[in-house]
């Protein structure tokens, strides 16, 4: 088993507040990330694929497939948005980097596992960094 | 499951030296590392918890509360420090990045309230790091 990793580049403006809690409890749990106005962050997204090397190709997966998959099902949805306000996923779920990480999981699957040519290749784990002092991880389980 | 990390830096002096053996021995095993002196590095450490998202806040912890942890037990106790001789724990054993990684891991582990600790990755430089999952 071999595990590919590429890494891919989105920035977007976000705000964490839940409209099921008080003001007074939004602005207690999330802080400054609660400013109404929004904040932004460069994120850096880390997707790896996990599988065999093909005889034939030498090669886990197509980088190309995943550059294309990545770029329609993360970039053009999230790059240079407004999560909240422009994004249909975060209508009613909050914009924490582990929501927004578990998100990016669930849309890349599909195109990974049991792919055309993908020789038995798994999404394995998505890496998300807000900032560089602080990233999220979620790993497929199986 | 998802795993949350945060990372923080601190610089602090070492240097390494066995009195149990030799001094011929200390400067075989370590090289330049053994100069009575010290010598220092801007370590990064990382801290790994492991938890699951509140679905009510999207989080698995307030990452305030982990830099808060960060900074009252470990670089309070390490940074700008000399670790032979100003950290009680490191006057009988080495300071290895090994042995400090497994010393921050004792000193979170049992103040962590939120999720659970996953892994300790300490880098010494950036081309030398240390992980420790607890065992």
């Amino acid at each position: 088993m071999v595990y590919l990793t590429r890494r891919y580049r989105f920035s977007a403006a976000h705000r964490l507040h839940n409209d099921a809690l008080s003001a007074e409890e939004n602005a207690r749990i999330y802080g400054k990330c609660n400013n109404p106005h929004g904040h932004g962050h460069n994120y850096v997204l880390d997707v790896t694929v996990a599988g065999p090397i093909d005889p034939a190709t030498g090669m886990v997966y197509d980088l190309a497939r995943l550059d294309r998959a990545v770029q329609a099902e993360v970039i053009e949805r999230f790059d240079e948005t407004n999560l909240n306000l422009d994004v249909e996923n975060f209508q009613t779920r909050v914009p924490t980097t582990e929501n927004i990480c578990m998100e990016i999981f669930k849309l890349l699957r599909p195109h990974v596992d049991g792919s055309e040519g993908s020789a038995g290749a798994r999404l394995n784990r998505v890496r998300l960094e807000e900032t560089s002092s602080n990233f999220i991880e979620y790993q497929s389980v199986g | 499951m998802i795993h949350v990390t945060r990372r923080a830096e601190f610089s602090a002096s070492h240097y390494y030296h066995n009195p149990e053996l030799s001094a011929e021995e200390n400067r075989r095993i370590f090289g330049k590392c053994n100069n009575p002196h010290g010598h220092g590095h801007n370590y990064t450490l990382e801290v790994t918890v492991a938890g699951e998202v509140d679905p009510t806040t999207g989080m698995v912890l307030d990452l305030k509360d982990l830099k808060k942890l960060l900074e009252d037990e470990v670089l309070e106790l390490m940074d700008h420090k000399f670790l032979n001789k100003e950290v009680p724990v490191f006057a009988t054993k080495i300071p290895t990045t090994e042995n400090i990684a497994v010393e921050i891991w004792k000193l979170i582990a049992s103040k962590l309230s939120f999720g659970k600790l996953h892994r300790i990755r300490l880098y010494e430089t950036p081309d030398l790091f240390v992980d420790y999952y607890g065992e």
